[in-house]
């Protein structure tokens, strides 16, 4: 009788987690917030996501077979980008524009970064932001939820003719009687109109034809699968959470007259998506335990700033990328501290090695052999 | 004249439209090549304005070469290059307001454009008059190219039109990125990116 | 242990060649600035002149020639000679008239902080229906698509068709203040209606329009007499 003993380097027990379980977990989450999306807003959203989800899926695979990037179709993530950023548009955002969206999305945001787990932006977020540059118009042009027909007809801006401008959906709105106002977001009706909508109706996105997103419950429900399965982390959402509400009601407090109560701001426009499914994005976000919750302080502030002094009505998407691009700086001044290292400011001052560099250390002594630093292009090795 | 001197006259002329491309190979220039390349008309006047500014000034500093002593030659360069920069000023304000407008200080600021004095100092300075215009009409119309195609894309995207003929019909919607400075970023991205990418496929295909 | 570097030790230039090439250099340049400027000078005066003329005509469709004034701080009304800055606290319009040589209407300029930068305006008064009958933008940095709609938005253009800026009794201010309101709740003639989803630019050229009007009409209005035939 003989054991076989196995003998290799560490990590003897393996997780059953792999990038493209997560990512299939997410997208399994991520399936009734767009079946409840679908619901408010007929075949017109389920177009639109449909488009959003197959550019994202051409332009991944295209990246990958021509080999400038890493990753593969399999591993959903691509899928994600295209669903997140076909909650994050219009419903009724013209087909074309979503295929450009799409496009930018994966191309620029993802690919040329090197592909997954590269780079720097959350990509639906790069594409939503190329959008919001290019299309201002069309970006914020919603219509409002909960229409009848809406299964059996398009919103008419769904359907431009690609370059083209979308027609107007004041006119198909009179059509079914309701006025133009409806298709003003409940945070564009805050800031220009001074109206504030009931934090009820827009926890559950069920108070009549209001023009907003998949239901925050709904949302939070989905995301706490997530976190319970522990693909996502959880504190990332509670940090944007709390510190969106703490900046908020510090405002409101200040001032209930012109700010809005805080309950409207956490529920309004995309921040619990955002929140949730934007800003807990592996690779955009720290893995420090402090830098966590740095980094959700810091997009709950902004959020919140952005939406109260600038002259946009939603500042989620911004407040994401500009942590995104503070996440290594983030980490860098979250790093913990080493198991068994002592703490002490003045050591790292003073020089631990001889300031009399020896001789044989120089570069320019004869013998010293400088390694050549290799860098790696990011590519598959070549069969 | 002799081929061997046609011949050394035309790689002067090509070095500049291609292998020493000043926006695509050298990325100089870069803040007129962002800043009014928002229509075809704008760049095509930038790049032709420069063109002037560098020709005309190679061939004063050229002309000039023997008789600058070192010490003072950039004051030399700089006061010949500001000269035609306030001529190609006056000109384009007696031509047209409304472009004069629209390129605003970037006419001026050919005085600070790198690509003029890198030629100045690097080829007039050495060589005779003709060999400098010579070069100096190669890297203009490389610079031109350069602009235009930046001026193009931004045209066709942004306002839907090319040198201010309609492309698509009035209901053309208009990629505002390319008309705001991002649009400049990025598609000066996209060009170089392309660029690199054909160099590197040549680069592949010599070695096998 | 020291290896022998070689420096090159080079002539110093001697101060009299570098005087001498920069004199040179001067002159040469000198003579080709007067050059360009003396043959493009017409050009560049007529070019001015035209892009001026056709703003304010725009501004005033009935106008076929203008003349430019001052109206200087204690009230009184002159013409304006020559290209010369204008004094402290004077205010500058142009008279326009038609051909019979009849005021048409007058052009001024005013200008108020929009979007992204001041927002420069010409509009044309019309002494008649004391309203303003036209507005033309000088300069904008707005954001294409949003900002610069007040260009083309047909609603937004019929505000200025007779834009009501009567003066007050005393003739010290405008009776009505012009302010811009909210897209559809026009409801007096001194009132903008904006554009939805450009207020910030259409509030600039409401603003821009109710400043310089409220320091210019004061003062032109009791001197309007004078101007009413082309001098």
């Amino acid at each position: 009788m003989s054991a076989t003993i196995e003998i290799r380097s560490a990590p003897h027990v393996k997780g059953g987690y792999s990038v493209e379980k997560i990512m299939r977990h997410v997208v399994y989450s991520l399936l009734p917030v767009c079946a409840f999306f679908v619901f408010q807003y007929g075949i017109s959203a389920l177009a639109s996501m449909v488009v959003i989800t197959a550019t994202c899926l051409l332009t991944e695979r295209f990246f990958v077979r021509t080999g400038t990037q890493s990753g593969s179709i399999s591993d959903f993530s691509a899928t994600i980008t295209g669903l997140l950023l076909a909650l994050s548009v219009p419903p009724g955002f013209p087909l074309w524009m979503g295929v450009v969206t799409g496009f930018i999305a994966i191309a620029l945001g993802k690919a040329l970064f090197g592909g997954i787990g590269f780079n720097v932006f959350n990509p639906a977020l790069v594409g939503r932001a190329f959008a919001q540059a290019a299309f201002p118009t069309a970006i914020a042009s919603y219509t409002a939820s909960f229409l009848p027909g809406r299964f059996t007809e398009f919103i008419p801006s769904s359907l431009a003719w690609p370059l083209m401008i979308p027609p107007e959906t004041a006119e198909w709105l009179k059509l079914k009687q309701l006025d133009a106002l409806a298709g003003a977001t409940p945070l564009g009706q805050w800031k220009f109109e001074g109206i504030v909508a009931s934090a009820v109706d827009l926890m559950t996105s069920l108070g009549g034809h209001m023009a907003v997103g998949p239901s925050p419950l709904l949302i939070i429900a989905c995301g706490a699968y997530l976190a319970s399965r522990r693909f996502m982390d959880w504190r990332i959402p509670a940090a944007v959470i709390s510190s969106a509400g703490l900046v908020a009601s510090v405002l409101y407090a200040y001032n209930p007259s012109h700010f809005p109560n805080p309950l409207f701001t956490l529920f309004s426009g995309g921040l619990m998506l955002g929140a949730i499914y934007m800003a807990t994005d592996m690779v955009t976000s720290p893995v420090t335990s402090r830098g966590v919750w740095i980094y959700g302080g810091l997009i709950g502030l902004l959020t919140v700033v952005i939406r109260y002094f600038s002259g946009l009505p939603e500042g989620v998407m911004y407040a994401i990328l500009f942590a995104n691009a503070a996440m290594p700086l983030i980490e860098r001044i979250s790093q913990p501290a080493v198991f068994g290292a002592v703490a002490t400011k003045k050591a790292r001052r003073s020089a631990a090695f001889s300031l009399e560099t020896p001789a044989s250390t120089l570069r320019e002594s004869k013998d010293v052999v400088i390694p050549i630093k290799v860098v790696s292009n990011n590519q598959p090795p070549k069969s | 004249m002799t081929t061997a001197v046609q011949a050394r006259n035309f790689d002067e002329f090509m070095e500049g439209i291609w292998r020493q491309n000043p926006v695509f190979i050298m990325v100089l220039g870069m803040c007129p090549t962002l800043a009014v390349t928002v229509s075809a008309v704008n760049a095509l006047s930038m790049g032709v304005a420069t063109s002037f500014v560098l020709i005309c000034s190679c061939a004063l500093v050229s002309l000039m070469r023997n008789v600058t002593p070192k010490e003072v030659r950039i004051a030399v360069y700089i006061v010949i290059i500001a000269t035609f920069v306030t001529v190609v000023d006056y000109a384009i304000q007696a031509i047209s307001l409304a472009l004069y407008d629209a390129l605003g200080a970037f006419i001026q600021l050919i005085v600070v454009n790198c690509i003029i004095l890198g030629r100045a100092e690097a080829h007039a300075a050495k060589n005779p008059p003709i060999t400098s215009m010579i070069n100096a009409a190669g890297m203009g119309i490389g610079f031109t190219i350069g602009l235009l195609s930046l001026g193009v894309v931004r045209e066709i995207l942004g306002a839907g039109t090319l040198f201010g003929v309609s492309l698509f019909g009035a209901n053309f919607q208009p990629w505002v990125i390319m008309v705001l400075p991002p649009g400049g970023f990025f598609v000066l991205g996209s060009w170089l990116l392309l660029f690199s990418w054909w160099a590197r496929r040549k680069e592949v295909a010599k070695n096998v | 242990m020291s290896t022998e570097i070689p420096v090159s030790v080079s002539k110093t230039t001697p101060t009299v060649a570098m005087v001498r090439t920069l004199g040179l250099v001067s002159a040469v340049c000198g003579l080709i600035i007067v050059g360009a400027y003396q043959s493009t000078f017409d050009a560049v005066a007529d070019n001015k002149r035209i892009a001026l003329e056709r703003a304010v005509f725009k501004v005033i469709p009935a106008a076929k020639s203008i003349v430019e004034f001052l109206v200087l701080p204690g009230g009184a009304i002159e013409k304006k000679v020559g290209a010369s800055d204008t004094a402290v606290g004077a205010l500058k319009f142009y008279a326009a008239y038609d051909d019979t040589g009849k005021l048409a209407g007058i052009a001024a300029e005013g200008s108020a902080k929009g979007y992204a930068d001041s927002v420069r305006l010409l509009y044309g008064y019309s002494p008649d229906c004391q309203c303003i009958v036209g507005v033309g933008v000088v300069s904008m940095r707005e954001t294409p698509g949003i900002g610069d709609k007040i260009l083309v938005d047909k609603a937004y253009l019929k505000n200025f068709v007779a834009l009501d800026v009567k003066l007050n009794a005393e003739l010290s201010a405008l009776a009505n203040e012009v302010k811009t309101v909210k897209h559809g709740t026009k409801t007096n003639p001194w009132q903008i209606d904006a554009i939805a989803g450009a207020t910030i630019t259409s509030r600039a050229v409401g603003r821009a329009i109710n400043d310089s009007a409220q320091a210019l009409l004061p003062k032109l209005v009791p001197g309007l007499d004078k101007i009413r035939s082309k001098p």
